[in-house]
């Protein structure tokens, strides 16, 4: 009988997996279902104090006076803050370190945080917040990126590319413009994405404390424990390796929890002033303004077409609504560009992406991190291209997926694809020929596709250090416990990491203690973000564990004198495979790698491989690999008020291999969920009162009643199937699903309301509004369509030229000042021979 | 977490003391009952009364009796209702609006006395204290100007009670007690259109019953327009009954929510309706009667112009429903259950 061990490198065997493919309750279900988990404000500590946010009622306007006299004077008070004590500015990227724990001069958005107060219980702090008086010199309110586009001064920050601009960027990849030109069509579409939210269930909250010798604890809700280390250690001057981060099992992240916060930095920072514990529990209208949610995009996409469906180029231009401070937004806005060459042959693109501040809450990463956006578009371009060369827009997708083991225009190497697959199995499952184009007024289905990244393949901090570290601890008691600095965030990581070091040992997860997210216990990773937890984490924990099999193998091996490569870990004994009967229990087995190696401990560690871009912004869209995904959705329209429905849809996710499919599934019907919301209802919007009678710009609504996301009513019936090719990259040829199956629903409800109705719905969401507006325009003889109307003249910088690997680019800009050569390329029809001709050399 | 404001809390156990203890200082004082709308609202310091009276313990609120018709305590709560068969079987209309409040969990403590006297929102109203002042605070709590239309001399809070449109549709009065002596009002009398006055009930009255004549002979339904299939609040719905003779009306009433800060009946609807069969073209001109009617403002989901239009969907679709036609698609399309009564 040969090894039934899985191999954690190639070859890899997706069948004889004791635990890896199974269907388990994940390892963190009990306690979550029982209460007993503790999230950060359930952390509770002897004489721990309050502390409440006094944030600012204006959208932008200089302090010039913070009086906190009478605050400090109310009995019960500890401590009274203002920008004053934080110097120091802080943010998730190097290039926008731009925001401070409270204000110092200037406040850029209603629910800014201008002062602190500490007290000795919630209600306290909450009277002392309302006895700070604070005089502000009001600015101009920004209250749209056409406002930013049309007045640079006075800017929002003193720092970005220009005016009210954070950041505008301009890349090209083959000659884009004599590709469309040449096209036997040219469609030239507008599409809008309002903003929304990530309303995870779990308000933000932290406690800070100090440890026994004086040194900082922090207990947060956060995504991303690594970085808020960093952060700390810069706001508060205080050396890294005298802070400790506890990430907290988050009560859902999706984004929300993965910048440094301005309370985790004030309650530090109190905690160390007042040597006690201080906590803070956001309420639910303060995490809207935390939000770093889904960025508004405007996007105007020209591409051109063969008569066959095929795309000779894309011309994509994005403009985005970044809020009031930096936060992810310069990854953002090229992430609204990156992917989507890894769905679809495009031999020639371009692409332009701005950024404007404006004073509202800062927009960053949400579930799928500025791809949705665009993917929207693309998507429903796909639809109308279709309709207009009368092919089924499932046969016109599946005659562009892009190959496997193949490298896009811009420099993106995709792997295993399973996006054929997808398709073919939701046009079976949801009986789509027989629907499409083919159901009574009212009734139709729609079809989108997306792709994912299984983890950004570059660090935020860029260096050569690990992505992923994994220590194992194993001795005498048979027990094992795995160190990881990943954060549950509800997404199953805990269960990945047990799972997988049980499979790699032959034991069962319940022998495996996972310790995680903790920066004084647990080896770094970078956090739960960009869906590469499953794949880094995943990898480093087959490495520790194949290093700990090792040294057991070794001495089982020497002690019982079998082979070593005789050996099987399975059904928690070490034994032969010629004679099972021949071997050892577990424990046994490392008492003997005890006894002769002394005390037993392994690491592992994951770094991606290194990108074939080389450009200038290239580092946002690589990935060891990505997830492919396509939705079918059924909508029911009626068309006497617009009123949409959704009652089923069906989904197959590229998975690469399922680890644990109970998880996998939960993850994609999870994100179907939020595409269903943001879909059809979810906005994060802003009133602007008005000018003549305020300033004032608000958040709509910031409360989780009026904010609308769908209830267990809403939700519609899923129709799940996972599409396992497993991926050499993946652990277990494991890839994402954390992301990528929200990103087809969007694009595939308009598409589908487009087939009940015959109107276009370019913006999201789609309401019932916008659909009787287009219902009406359509009936008047107008464009059957609600959407945006424009694209803004944007001054955008030069353009980076970089040559498509089929034309002999070197993944490097043309143009670059380092690299003066501009290679004369091919366009078109030519360009797209040459790609054929580059591929079929290198295959 | 938000939290309240300090105030003293009283728990009356008679309908007479509880009176008796609101006469004390009814403009500082407030009612209790199932805290769903009372209690946030507090938290959010848009009420901030000195003294709650709680009404949860006393026993004579919570009856529902039976007479000639029915006699509802207003300390019923509202899965009370949902549960009772003689709702089920006589009021269908109101047992439609009640199954439509809020959520179960909200049902189980919010009370059928407290649905009615829900106060009016707005979306610059039901904010935080914080919010409100970065608005310079609304006309109905703290501040002069009505932001839903900044020239109004009126606030222009909408009326959100869902069983309020329904029972006025069966023909329901009130009970007011106070420390002075019981009257005994129709519901409609009880509202005004206007977003801050909107109850006649003196402050030291307390809304003791709801009482219901007969359902015999009648027929009715209740048609509510919200984003989702659970938790929202109506941004427009339609109560309508009818009583009839054979196919005829014999008598009608068509009642509108939340589209001004009252209550809304259709006069025009009633008179067009009697001694009628519902033919389509009858169905439509009272949507049209009920279309002209309606005036949605800004001040909750979706667009005005959009719910407006819609008044009219609504109205066809209970009118339908009362002729005998299979609404079920409809209604579950709209309101994600079918609301059909089993019997």
């Amino acid at each position: 009988m040969a090894s039934n061990r899985p191999s954690a490198h190639l070859p890899i065997r997706p069948t004889g997996a004791a635990v890896i493919g199974r269907a388990r309750r994940r390892v963190d279900g009990r306690a979550k279902v029982t209460g007993q988990t503790t999230f950060a404000d359930d952390v509770m500590l002897p004489r721990m104090v309050h502390c409440r946010l006094l944030r600012s009622s204006v959208p932008h306007a200089k302090i010039v006076k913070v009086d906190i006299s009478k605050a400090q004077a109310l009995a019960g008070v500890h401590l009274v803050l203002t920008g004053e004590q934080f110097p120091t500015a802080y943010g998730i990227l190097p290039v926008s370190h731009d925001e401070h724990a409270l204000c110092r001069d200037v406040v850029r958005f209603v629910g800014d945080p201008v002062a602190a107060v500490v007290a000795r219980d919630e209600a306290t702090a909450e009277a002392a917040v309302n006895l700070i008086d604070v005089a502000y010199e009001p600015l101009r309110t920004f209250a749209s990126p056409i406002d930013s586009l049309t007045y640079p001064e006075p800017r929002i920050h003193d720092y970005g590319d220009v005016g009210n601009v954070h950041k505008a960027v301009a890349l090209q990849f083959g000659e884009v413009d004599d590709a469309i030109a040449k096209a036997d069509h040219v469609f030239d579409d507008l599409f809008f994405f309002e903003g929304n939210t990530h309303l995870p269930l779990e308000q933000h909250a932290t406690v800070a404390t100090k440890d026994a010798d004086g040194k900082l604890v922090v207990y947060s809700s956060t995504q991303t424990p690594h970085y808020l280390h960093r952060a700390l250690a810069k706001a508060l001057g205080i050396p890294a390796a005298h802070i400790r981060v506890i990430a907290t099992p988050n009560g859902g992240g999706f984004g929300g929890k993965s910048d440094p916060f301005n309370h985790e930095v004030v309650v530090a920072y109190a905690a160390m002033r007042l040597d006690r514990p201080v906590k803070i529990c956001l309420n639910r209208e303060e995490v809207f303004y935390c939000h770093r949610g889904r960025h508004p995009v405007l996007m105007r996409f020209r591409a051109g077409v063969t008569n066959d469906g095929k795309l000779t180029g894309l011309d994509l231009q994005t403009l985005l609504d970044g809020g009031a401070y930096g936060s992810y937004g310069v990854a953002s806005t090229f992430y609204t560009g990156a992917l989507q060459t890894v769905t679809y042959d495009i031999p020639t693109y371009r692409f332009r992406g701005c950024r404007v501040f404006t004073n509202k809450p800062p927009c960053g990463p949400k579930r799928g991190h500025g791809t949705p956006q665009s993917r929207f578009g693309q998507e429903v371009q796909l639809d109308k291209i279709a309709e207009r060369l009368s092919i089924d827009p499932a046969d016109l997708r599946l005659n562009i997926v892009q190959p496997p083991d193949s490298l896009t225009a811009n420099f993106l190497r995709v792997r295993t694809i399973g996006l054929s697959d997808c398709i073919k199995k939701v046009v079976e499952r949801s009986g789509w020929r027989d629907k499409y184009r083919k159901l009574p007024h009212g009734k139709g289905v729609g079809l989108a596709c997306s792709s994912y990244l299984s983890g950004a393949g570059l660090p935020i901090n860029w260096n050569d250090l690990p992505h992923s570290g994994v220590q194992l601890k194993l001795d005498r008691s048979g027990g094992v416990t795995v160190f990881c600095g990943a954060t549950e965030i509800g997404q199953g990581s805990d269960d990945v990491l047990v799972g997988i070091v049980a499979e790699v040992l032959g034991i069962d997860p319940f022998d495996v203690r996972a310790v995680t997210g903790d920066t004084d216990l647990t080896p770094v990773d970078l956090g739960s973000y960009s869906s590469r937890v499953t794949l880094m984490m995943g990898n480093a924990a087959i490495q520790a564990a194949e290093r700990a099999r090792e040294l057991i193998a070794d001495a089982v091996s020497t002690k019982l004198e079998i082979p070593k490569d005789r050996l099987v870990f399975a059904g928690r004994r070490v034994c032969d495979t010629e004679d099972p009967n021949k071997g050892c229990t577990f424990q046994e087995a490392v008492c003997m790698a005890e006894a002769r190696f002394g005390t037993l401990g392994t690491t592992g560690s994951y770094t991606p491989p290194r990108s074939a871009a080389r450009f200038k912004g290239g580092g946002v869209g690589p990935s060891p690999t990505y997830s492919y995904t396509a939705a079918v959705v059924e909508v029911d329209v009626d068309p006497d008020t617009g009123w949409v429905t959704v009652p089923r849809v069906w989904i197959a996710h590229d998975i690469g291999r399922a680890l644990n499919p109970t998880l996998v599934r939960g993850q994609v019907e999870g994100g179907v969920y939020m595409g269903i919301g943001e879909a059809l209802m979810e906005e994060q919007v802003f009133r602007r009162l008005p000018a003549k009678l305020s300033n004032a710009l608000v958040h709509k609504f910031p409360s989780i009643l009026e904010y609308k996301s769908p209830t267990s009513l809403d939700m519609p019936d899923v129709i799940t199937d996972l599409i396992e090719d497993p991926d050499p990259a993946g652990p277990f040829g494991a890839k994402e699903v954390g992301q990528g199956p929200l990103l087809p629903i969007m694009p595939a409800v308009a598409n589908a309301v487009y087939d009940a109705v015959g109107v276009r719905i370019d913006s999201i969401p789609v309401t019932p509004e916008k659909i009787l507006r287009a219902l009406e325009a359509k009936a008047a003889g107008k464009p059957a369509r609600s959407g945006p109307a424009s694209f803004p003249d944007i001054l955008w910088p030069e353009t980076l030229r970089v040559t498509p690997p089929w034309a002999g680019g070197d993944g490097r800009a043309s143009n670059d000042p380092d690299r003066p050569t501009n290679r004369n390329v091919d366009a078109g029809v030519e360009a797209r021979a040459a790609k054929a001709a580059w591929e079929k050399s290198t295959s | 977490m938000m939290r309240l404001p300090s105030y003293r809390y009283r728990a009356p156990k008679t309908v007479a003391d509880a009176a008796a203890w609101l006469a004390e200082s009814p403009a500082e004082t407030m009612l209790l009952a199932g805290g769903t709308d009372l209690i946030p609202n507090m938290k959010r310091r848009q009420q901030t009364p000195s003294t709650v009276i709680g009404l949860r313990s006393i026993p004579e609120l919570t009856a529902i009796t039976r007479g000639q018709g029915l006699t509802i305590g207003s300390g019923v709560t509202l899965t009370g209702l949902v549960h009772d068969a003689r709702v089920r079987a006589h009021y269908v209309g109101l047992w439609q609006a009640v199954a439509q409040i809020a959520t179960p969990h909200l049902r189980n403590m919010g009370t059928i006395g407290g649905n009615i006297c829900l106060d009016t929102r707005c979306t610059y109203y039901d904010q935080t204290f914080e919010w409100r002042k970065a608005i310079d605070f609304c006309m109905k709590k703290d501040g002069d100007t009505c932001w839903v239309a900044t020239s109004s001399d009126r606030c222009l809070a909408v009326s959100s009670t869902d069983s309020a449109p329904a029972l006025i549709a069966l023909g329901a009065t009130v009970t007011l007690v106070s420390a002075a002596g019981t009257r005994e009002v129709a519901l409609s009398d009880l509202y005004a259109n206007d977003g801050m006055h909107y109850l006649t009930r003196r402050r030291d009255e307390i809304l003791t019953a709801v009482r219901l004549p007969s359902g015999n002979g009648w027929r009715s339904t209740y048609w509510k327009l919200r984003r989702r299939g659970s938790f929202d609040f109506p941004v427009a719905s339609v109560a309508a009954a009818a009583r009839f003779d054979g196919d005829h009306i014999v008598d009608a009433r068509i009642v509108l929510g939340a589209v001004a800060s009252r209550p809304l009946e259709v006069p025009a609807a009633s008179a067009r309706l009697v001694g009628q069969a519902l033919s389509n073209d009858l169905i439509t001109a009272v949507a049209d009667d009920a279309y002209a009617l309606a005036k949605p403002m800004d001040n909750t989901d979706f667009e005005l112009v959009w719910r407006k239009k819609v008044v009219r969907s609504l109205v066809t679709s209970a009118l339908r429903e009362l002729r005998g036609d299979d609404m079920r698609e409809a209604r579950t399309k709209l309101a994600r259950h079918p609301l059909i009564v089993v019997s």
